[in-house]
């Protein structure tokens, strides 16, 4: 199958069984709404989003260590046999789409972005999305344009930065009542 | 008090809140009485599972507004989990759902192997099915039994955990431990299954369904818990598909929807078993789902139990799976495989996967990203807890504060899976 008429359509590619569609950010709202009613994409299962700060440049894992965080790991892609292709831009968010029927046909629905390029929201289209795009900007920090309620949900409301991106130290964040504070 | 949502883009008739479907709004002139009292239900309240916090906006006894507040058990297993190599990664998934580890370990164990390519040996697909099952009624039994408790029905929970009690035997007459067993490798499993599990295992097969039956007693015929779960927490089929919900809340709602039918993995095309369906949505529903899933799960047991076949329990590979101790005394390609495979751990190859199973509570996914390198790029777990509670406020709308705790408890959540 093959899903070219998706409004930004950009790309398709098919690997271990698995559809990636990968469409224009700005048109992800009218794409979703087409895999929705006219493909049937009812049931929106997840959305994540990835970090590929670091991706494919050699001895570079992506923890890097900030001045108060370690450099932790250094090495973890040092070992690679063969160096990954670059990806277009920083990060991706993937929605994974599921039609109720048997056989689970998925597709995976993917844009691109930089740091500071905002993602239209699908709320209105799948509402399960809401938590899942303020979990994304709470732990990646892509802001969701017209989510009525982007607040962060698994962190506090003060907390600094977005700990899933790889230029987040890991034993960097502060701890309370410790010394140091 | 159902509200016709103006959300432009979806069906007509539908309660989920609007704009935030997960937040339900006192409406204004209600708000501007001044009779709505706010409490704050958590986040430590043993009706809630855990480490939940639900705001609820109260006029006299009836819940007019809702948010939850969630986090509070945040500890960042995907963080983490980039952290290690998959050999080790293996043991995270299983401490973040408490009372479905299994599933939560097989989920992210099929997605490494869906990226490195490996055959798993049948054996080890039937042992897996088999535990998975137990691993099923092991989650049923907590919720009938903290449900039941919740609700008034204090004696249930001594019945639930005297079987739960005898699964975590088994459990540990496996693995040698009784929760977050690691018994699940890439490529198989992490040892033989032991001898005499057979026996001990049908032993509980053929336990489970009278003991099904006495639980049903204490409850079918008790007014106390019928009203309290009849025709409470309404969820539609349309609202739960567009909510996300799976497993027995869809189930509870009319769909006939399951992973292990619709999108089979391990060996549950080769078994015979139903998928039980009920139509109101309420709570009762859910109960009866989760029961007749127990019963379901009980002959699945003893199907894999009887159809278990003979041979190795994990993959040959040596570029995955650790030599046999005896032969490191005697081989030096098994030492440098070994000690490659402990310090440096595999590689697995590049790619990304999504891979699903339906775990006592839903959908569990797993998106794996992989750079070619020992060590997960990024790991994310799709977690049907968190999904569901998501639909608290739609099913609340309008119901007692009473209620409230029936609904709370019939989303099945575990707060370490919602905040991951």
């Amino acid at each position: 199958m093959t899903y070219a008429d998706v409004p930004g359509f950009e790309s398709e590619s098919l690997a271990h069984d698995e559809t990636t569609v990968v469409v224009e950010r700005e048109r992800l709202v009218d794409a979703s709404l087409h895999l929705r009613d006219e493909y049937g994409f009812r049931f929106l299962s997840d959305i994540s989003a990835t970090d590929y700060l670091g991706w494919s440049e050699p001895r570079t894992p992506g923890y890097w260590g900030n001045g108060a965080g370690r450099d932790l790991n250094a090495v973890a892609t040092a070992t690679l046999r063969r160096i990954p292709e670059p990806k277009p831009k920083r990060f991706s968010v993937s929605y994974h789409l599921l039609r109720l029927e048997r056989g689970a046909p998925r597709v995976r629905v993917k844009v691109w972005c930089e740091d500071a390029e905002n993602v239209p929201s699908v709320i209105r289209v799948w509402p399960t999305a809401d938590w899942h795009e303020r979990e994304v900007w709470d732990m990646m920090g892509i802001i969701f344009d017209d989510h009525p309620n982007l607040q962060r949900i698994l962190l506090e409301d003060d907390w600094e930065g977005h700990p899933l991106r790889k230029d987040y130290p890991i034993g960097g964040e502060p701890v309370r009542f410790s010394e140091a504070e | 008090m159902a509200t016709v949502s103006p959300n432009p883009l979806i069906y007509s008739g539908t309660r989920i809140p609007y704009p935030t479907p997960t937040i339900l709004e006192v409406p204004v002139d209600l708000a501007e009485s001044g009779d709505v009292l706010t409490v704050n239900f958590g986040p430590n309240h043993p009706a809630t599972h855990g480490v939940l916090r639900l705001v609820v906006d109260l006029d006299g006894e009836t819940v007019v507004g809702l948010r939850a507040v969630v986090g509070y058990l945040h500890t960042g297993f995907e963080k983490t989990m980039e952290q290690k190599t998959y050999w080790k990664a293996i043991t995270y998934p299983e401490r973040i759902d408490y009372l479905s580890f299994q599933a939560n370990e097989l989920v992210f164990v099929l997605a490494i192997e869906k990226l490195l390519g490996i055959d798993v040996p049948p054996k080890a697909d039937w042992m897996r099915t088999c535990l998975l099952e137990l691993n099923r009624i092991h989650s049923h039994l907590v919720w009938l039994g903290t449900t039941g408790l919740e609700l008034g029905a204090i004696g249930l929970f001594w019945y639930t955990f005297r079987e739960r009690d005898a699964i975590l035997d088994l459990f540990e007459m496996v693995t040698g431990v009784r929760m977050h067993t690691r018994y699940f490798q890439a490529g198989g499993l992490a040892e033989d299954i032991p001898s005499g599990f057979a026996e001990e295992c049908l032993k509980l097969a053929h336990r489970m369904p009278p003991a099904i039956d006495e639980y049903e007693t204490l409850l079918d015929r008790n007014q106390i818990w019928l009203q309290r779960t009849k025709g409470v927490g309404l969820l539609s089929a349309d609202d739960a598909i567009a909510l996300g919900q799976s497993g027995p809340m869809l189930r509870a709602s009319g769909i006939d929807w399951d992973l292990r039918r619709d999108q089979p993995y391990l060996v549950y095309d080769q078994l015979d078993y139903e998928i039980p369906v009920y139509e109101n949505g309420d709570v009762y529903d859910r109960y009866r789902v989760h029961m007749d899933e127990m019963r379901e799960s009980a002959r699945i047991i003893q199907q894999c139990v009887e159809g278990m076949p003979d041979g190795a329990w994990i993959s040959d590979n040596r570029k995955v799976v650790l030599p046999p101790r005896h032969e490191l005394h005697t081989s030096m390609e098994s030492l440098i495989h070994h000690f490659k495979l402990v310090t440096e751990g595999y590689s697995v190859p590049e790619g990304e996967v999504y891979t699903t199973i339906e775990s006592p509570r839903g959908e569990m996914g797993c998106y794996l990203i992989s750079d070619g390198g020992p060590k997960p790029w990024r790991v994310k777990f799709r977690a049907p807890s968190f999904v569901a509670l998501q639909a608290g406020p739609t099913m609340m709308q309008g119901s007692l504060i009473a209620d409230m705790i029936a609904v709370a408890a019939s989303l099945d959540t575990v707060m370490g899976e919602v905040d991951r």
